[in-house]
């Protein structure tokens, strides 16, 4: 019987995952429950989908939506795309690599507030910009630049793009260079070259580094708050979530609004990785498979 | 498969190229015809592999030039130079058919997709891979992925073929029959060919000229069997399987044919290299030195090493003075048992200048 089990990898060494496994329960599967077993009790009670169909039937609710993936869409597209050509400069060995790493990943290490707090201080209505602007009387109202939706599609922009370059470089890293040699003796440019061999083994991790990204910038709140406009065109869908639960003490209602919130990120996930099934995803060296 | 353009020569003149201060490739010159098959043979690392990256426009050499029917091919990328090159990691494509791998590089040319599907075709038959043109790289078994290369690499018609190390990935089984089958392709196809390799035994079997390469520095350019019985110098000797090298002093010599002695032996051989006196080194294949045999050298060993060999022993021992020799032997010999080895004037080569 052990042996049968263990032919099917189950064994005592299973038990090392008894620690995750408990830690799992404790801290995500048991709130996940708490939070969904409490949002079907609304505080009104109208039934046990009261706090959804109220949601739905609210556009100052259901709007969030719209407008938390009009920012983390278009973020995560922006910094998956501008990822690629940079990584791909970036491959091999050169002086002053790692500087350059370094000084791309930076703002992983400022958080979202400092980062809000340099874009106001650069790009605010008192801003560095709008004051030189003003004394070179180029125009005579300061400019709005942030504080709008921009201005929070910036600050994604600029803490998401650290994570897809990194992620970027090490799967193109994966992908054996010979290829593109052989590639390059069979007559194709340095355009052939990318488009038909790296871009193709590239696309499943491009997938993945999407997803990572979009999952970031959807659950985007400090930033909709202080370089965005909360009340309007960046009502995102935690302020929302937050304000019900803290502001106006219905736990209930915070509580499904987050389950709208996963159950919109699980069907993009699933769109991207459905999508992504159908790339190849085979190994991406050259050699024996 | 039509008759490929034909290419004259490719001339190499002064091949350099160094990494830092590291020389990989020190002034190879080499005048390859059309149709000839040609091996670089070395260790790892002799700049064997720098010079066929060279010829492929992979590396840009550090200085000489590469000319193609007279045409100088300095300026010209590797998408232009239209060389087939076979990497010895096969480098497929990994997320394309087996077809779309071979269809590559014609369909880069932008032929027709008729002329593309019919040429393909052809190849596949060439490298025997009929049935599995809709497979993935990953599908296929090492030998079958090495076949996809070939057919890859020769399917644009290339005037050159360049091989690097194609056969090292494979078992010892499959490596010969592979060799059989691009020696078959080579001939079928005339396709002028430079193949390198570490393996002595390959390149013997494939190529029409050698090139032996020893830390980018051109030790002997030669046929086969010229480089087989005629090494220019000790390390080409020993590379190609000469052994007992024994310092001694050439005492004449006539032409070619020389006389050497010392610690207590005198041997009749060979003369490589300039000078009528001085030192000598011995060397001595341990096929040519057999016990019992024929031939006016023989050396008296005391037996202290035996190895079964199938159809001989190779025995080893030590002379009166000393000296370590290596032989065969048809019959068992015993350990200990003193015997006498004979090796044949013209195949004892006697190697001027010291080690």
């Amino acid at each position: 019987m052990r042996r049968r089990l263990a032919e099917h990898g189950i064994d005592r060494t299973l038990l090392l995952l008894v620690p995750a496994a408990a830690f799992l329960v404790v801290i995500f599967l048991y709130p996940f429950l708490y939070g969904l077993v409490l949002s079907f009790q609304p505080e009104r009670y109208v039934g046990v989908l009261g706090n959804y169909q109220q949601f739905f039937a609210d556009p100052f609710l259901r709007d969030t939506i719209a407008i938390t993936l009009g920012l983390a869409v278009p973020a995560a597209l922006f910094n998956v795309i501008a990822s690629v050509p940079i990584a791909y400069r970036m491959r091999g060995a050169f002086r002053g690599k790692r500087l350059l790493i370094g000084m791309l990943v930076m703002p992983v290490t400022l958080g979202t507030v400092l980062i809000a707090k340099g874009l106001l201080t650069l790009l605010g209505a008192r801003g560095w910009v709008n004051r030189a602007l003003l004394e070179l009387g180029v125009v005579e109202d300061p400019l709005r630049f942030v504080n709008n939706y921009w201005g929070v599609l910036l600050t994604l922009i600029i803490t998401g793009f650290p994570f897809a370059f990194l992620l970027t470089l090490s799967y193109l890293g994966g992908i054996d260079p010979m290829l593109e040699r052989a590639a390059a003796t069979l007559g194709a440019g340095p355009r052939q070259r990318f488009w038909r061999i790296t871009f193709p083994l590239l696309l499943p991790g491009l997938a993945i580094t999407f997803i990572l990204t979009f999952v970031l910038a959807f659950a985007v709140f400090p930033s909709a708050v202080l370089v965005g406009e909360p009340a309007g065109e960046t009502r995102v869908i935690s302020i929302v979530a937050y304000r019900a639960a803290y502001e106006q003490f219905d736990a209930s209602m915070g509580s499904a609004i987050a389950m709208i919130m996963g159950v919109v990120q699980l069907a993009v996930v699933v769109v991207v990785l459905g999508v992504r099934g159908r790339l190849y995803r085979g190994p991406s060296g050259g050699g024996k498979g | 498969m039509t008759a490929t353009r034909r290419l004259r020569e490719l001339v190499l003149d002064g091949l350099s190229r160094s990494f830092g201060n590291q020389t990989a490739l020190a002034a190879l010159d080499l005048k390859i015809e059309g149709g000839e098959f040609i091996a670089l043979l070395g260790p790892s690392g002799c700049g064997k592999s720098t010079a066929l990256n060279c010829i492929a426009g992979l590396i840009a050499p550090t200085s000489g030039t590469i000319s193609l029917d007279g045409r100088s091919l300095d300026a010209t990328p590797s998408e232009k130079r239209g060389f087939g090159v076979v990497f010895q990691s096969y480098a497929l494509f990994q997320h394309m058919t087996v077809r779309a791998n071979i269809a590559f590089g014609l369909r880069m040319r932008r032929l027709p997709r008729e002329r593309v599907a019919a040429r393909v075709d052809q190849a596949l038959a060439l490298v025997q891979l009929d049935g599995l043109a809709d497979r993935y790289p990953s599908q296929l078994s090492g030998g079958q992925q090495q076949r996809v290369a070939i057919a890859r690499a020769i399917v644009i018609e290339p005037p050159l073929v360049l091989m690097d190390e194609p056969l090292s990935n494979l078992d010892a089984k499959l490596r010969l029959e592979m060799r059989t089958e691009i020696r078959r392709l080579h001939r079928e196809l005339g396709l002028t060919t430079i193949y390198v390799t570490h393996d002595q035994e390959e390149a013997f079997s494939l190529a029409d000229r050698l090139v032996v390469l020893r830390e980018g520095v051109t030790q002997q350019i030669g046929a086969p069997d010229e480089i087989y019985y005629r090494p220019t110098n000790l390390y080409v000797a020993d590379f190609v399987g000469f052994r007992n090298a024994v310092t001694m002093t050439l005492q004449r010599r006539d032409g070619d044919a020389g006389v050497a002695s010392g610690h207590d032996l005198s041997v009749r051989g060979r003369v490589a290299g300039d000078g009528s006196e001085g030192p000598v080194t011995l060397a001595i294949r341990p096929d040519d030195l057999v016990v019992g045999g024929a031939g006016e050298n023989a050396f008296e060993i005391t037996v202290d090493a035996v190895e079964f060999r199938g159809r001989s022993f190779v025995v080893e021992g030590l002379t009166r003075t000393g000296q370590r020799l290596r032989g065969t032997s048809a019959a068992a010999v015993a350990i200990g048992d003193v015997a006498t080895l004979h090796a044949p004037s013209d195949r004892v080569l006697l190697f001027t200048g010291t080690r």
